[in-house]
């Protein structure tokens, strides 16, 4: 167990360490030394497969973005999940993940563009991967810091040739009750349906993920293709995804269509604005203990330089 | 061993041992940093869900007596409502100081706006009477009253009920179930209520 005391805004990001992350960095980093790959050392702690990992995504290349974030632990990662369809508690998906068949996989692209078509996932994983160390805040008021593995969801975008009718991106989950236990109960409307205003999907930050921690996305994670934009509540965030379509009109978003008033279209992190139910001016961040204080919610989840300009003018108290 | 005896000193106190237990391995989680990935929802969640289980189990043991024409659910009454009480408490506590951090204006904040908070800090409130009364002498000396004023745990677990109801996102099926537990300990309770009656009004005359 481990009991540090810290007041809020005390400390930077950066400073946070959990103590297990940071004994297991040097370690990662004494293997490394070890191995006479010193060279490498600020991708060796990300491109560092965890023991309990699955199979190696080829080829990826490290970047910046969020090299001053300590990673969340694999483990916890991959064991605390919202994933309905794979069961409604946090643990249930991963219990359920093996029924999940990520392979053979392919996406349908359609709608407002000149060439829709389908994509195997095989294709989809010949795009150059990257890896980026995003900050990941849930609705529910917790957060984790992690390393995905993809590429800008602009890049397979383009290839489709939007039309300037285009002015959302719809995306829809699997709905396959045979690999999918939860899909038995009525508890949404499947399939799992989301979307982005264009802008916000051709952002440079929103990525399409095959990976994570340098490993193929576990099936609780949302194998094997999933949407990640980091600066918005992870429930915008959708899993498994098999179909995407350019839409003239706003598209429909799961969590809003069951409770309106709770969950909007946008869902941009937004410390300002609390959900009827809870605030949500702090975080939890998941795997730092019983007695860790909780952290600041920032806005935009930390990404406001990059992203604020796309809702100029927009009354985000009315728009959450 | 009479079987009173053997009530009074082996099976009483092992009750009250095991009812401690999902305590004790709460502790035993904690110290050993076992409680998973978000040990603080962890925490919470089971002592909630236990104080809303001792209340249901506590709201059970007259119907018991009824159905079992035994007089001993209801000497286990008063320890499982206190139980109730205490895992209350713990949930309270640990909202009030893990949770919030001792933020006072923030929790008031959360009393006076968020309905699920307001339905569960008032349950707890409820509690805290009737776990004063909960003694022998103070049962002498309210006389009539004493059971007026328990029949508060009704409501009590009613908003408990609904403080779990309240903050589920989208998978009603676990307080749907305690929902229908309490629903059908009410009905018993009327239906006992109305044999009574219309035993006294003399059924028999027709």
């Amino acid at each position: 167990m481990l009991i540090r005391i810290r007041r809020p805004g005390d400390l930077k990001e950066s400073d946070v360490t959990p103590e297990q992350h940071f004994r297991q960095r040097r370690q990662l980093l004494a293997m490394a030394a070890a191995a006479g790959i010193g060279a490498a050392l600020p991708a060796a702690r990300a491109l560092v497969t965890p023991p309990s990992a699955g199979r190696r995504l080829p080829g990826l290349k490290d970047t910046d973005w969020g090299k001053d974030l300590e990673p969340t632990d694999f483990d916890d990662i991959t064991h605390y999940n919202n994933f309905l369809e794979l069961g409604s508690g946090k643990r249930e998906p991963a219990r359920n993940a093996h029924r999940l068949r990520p392979r053979p996989w392919s996406i349908r692209v359609e709608g407002e563009c000149a060439k829709p078509g389908v994509i195997d996932i095989e294709d989809v994983l010949k795009i150059p991967q990257e890896e980026r160390i995003y900050r990941f805040r849930c609705v529910e008021a917790w957060s984790m810091i992690v390393p995905w593995d993809g590429f800008p969801l602009a890049r397979l975008l383009a290839r489709f040739e939007p039309t300037s009718k285009a002015k959302y991106v719809a995306f829809e989950t699997l709905a396959d009750p045979e690999q999918m236990p939860g899909l038995r109960r009525p508890i949404v409307d499947w399939p799992y349906v989301e979307g982005l205003r264009i802008d916000e999907a051709m952002h440079p930050l929103a990525m399409l993920v095959t990976g994570v921690y340098g490993v193929e996305l576990p099936a609780q994670n949302g194998a094997p293709l999933r949407l990640i934009v980091p600066w918005k509540y992870g429930f915008k965030s959708i899993k498994s995804i098999v179909a995407i379509r350019f839409t003239e009109q706003q598209p429909r978003n799961t969590w809003a269509m069951l409770q309106p008033e709770e969950y909007g279209f946008y869902a941009n992190v937004n410390p300002n604005v609390d959900h009827p139910r809870w605030s949500q001016k702090y975080e939890r961040r998941i795997g730092e203990g019983l007695f860790a204080r909780k952290h600041k919610t920032l806005m935009f989840n930390g990404y406001a330089e990059e992203v604020a300009h796309l809702y100029k003018g927009m009354d985000l108290r009315r728009f959450y | 061993m009479r079987p009173d005896r053997l009530f009074r000193w082996l099976f009483k106190p092992l009750l009250f041992v095991a009812c401690l237990l999902p305590f004790a391995l709460l502790v035993r989680g904690a110290l050993l940093d076992d409680l998973g990935p978000n040990p603080l929802e962890t925490v919470t969640h089971v002592t909630g869900d236990w104080a809303l289980r001792f209340l249901l189990i506590t709201l059970a043991m007259t119907p018991l007596r009824r159905l079992l024409g035994q007089a001993w659910p209801l000497r286990l009454r008063r320890m499982l409502g206190l139980y109730a009480f205490f895992y209350a408490t713990v949930h309270l506590l640990i909202w009030m100081v893990l949770d919030q951090e001792l933020r006072w204006s923030a929790m008031w904040e959360d009393i006076a706006k968020r309905p699920y908070v307001t339905v569960g800090f008032t349950a707890w409130v409820l509690l805290v009477p009737l776990a004063l009364t909960s003694t022998r002498a103070a049962m002498r000396r309210l006389g009539r009253r004493w059971g007026r004023l328990h029949r508060l745990v009704y409501p009590t677990a009613a908003l408990g009920v609904l403080h779990f109801w309240w903050l589920v996102k989208a998978d009603w099926l676990e307080p749907g179930l305690y929902g229908l537990v309490l629903a059908s300990l009410i009905l018993s309770r009327l239906e006992l209520r109305s044999r009574f009656v219309r035993q006294l009004s003399g059924e028999s005359s027709g």
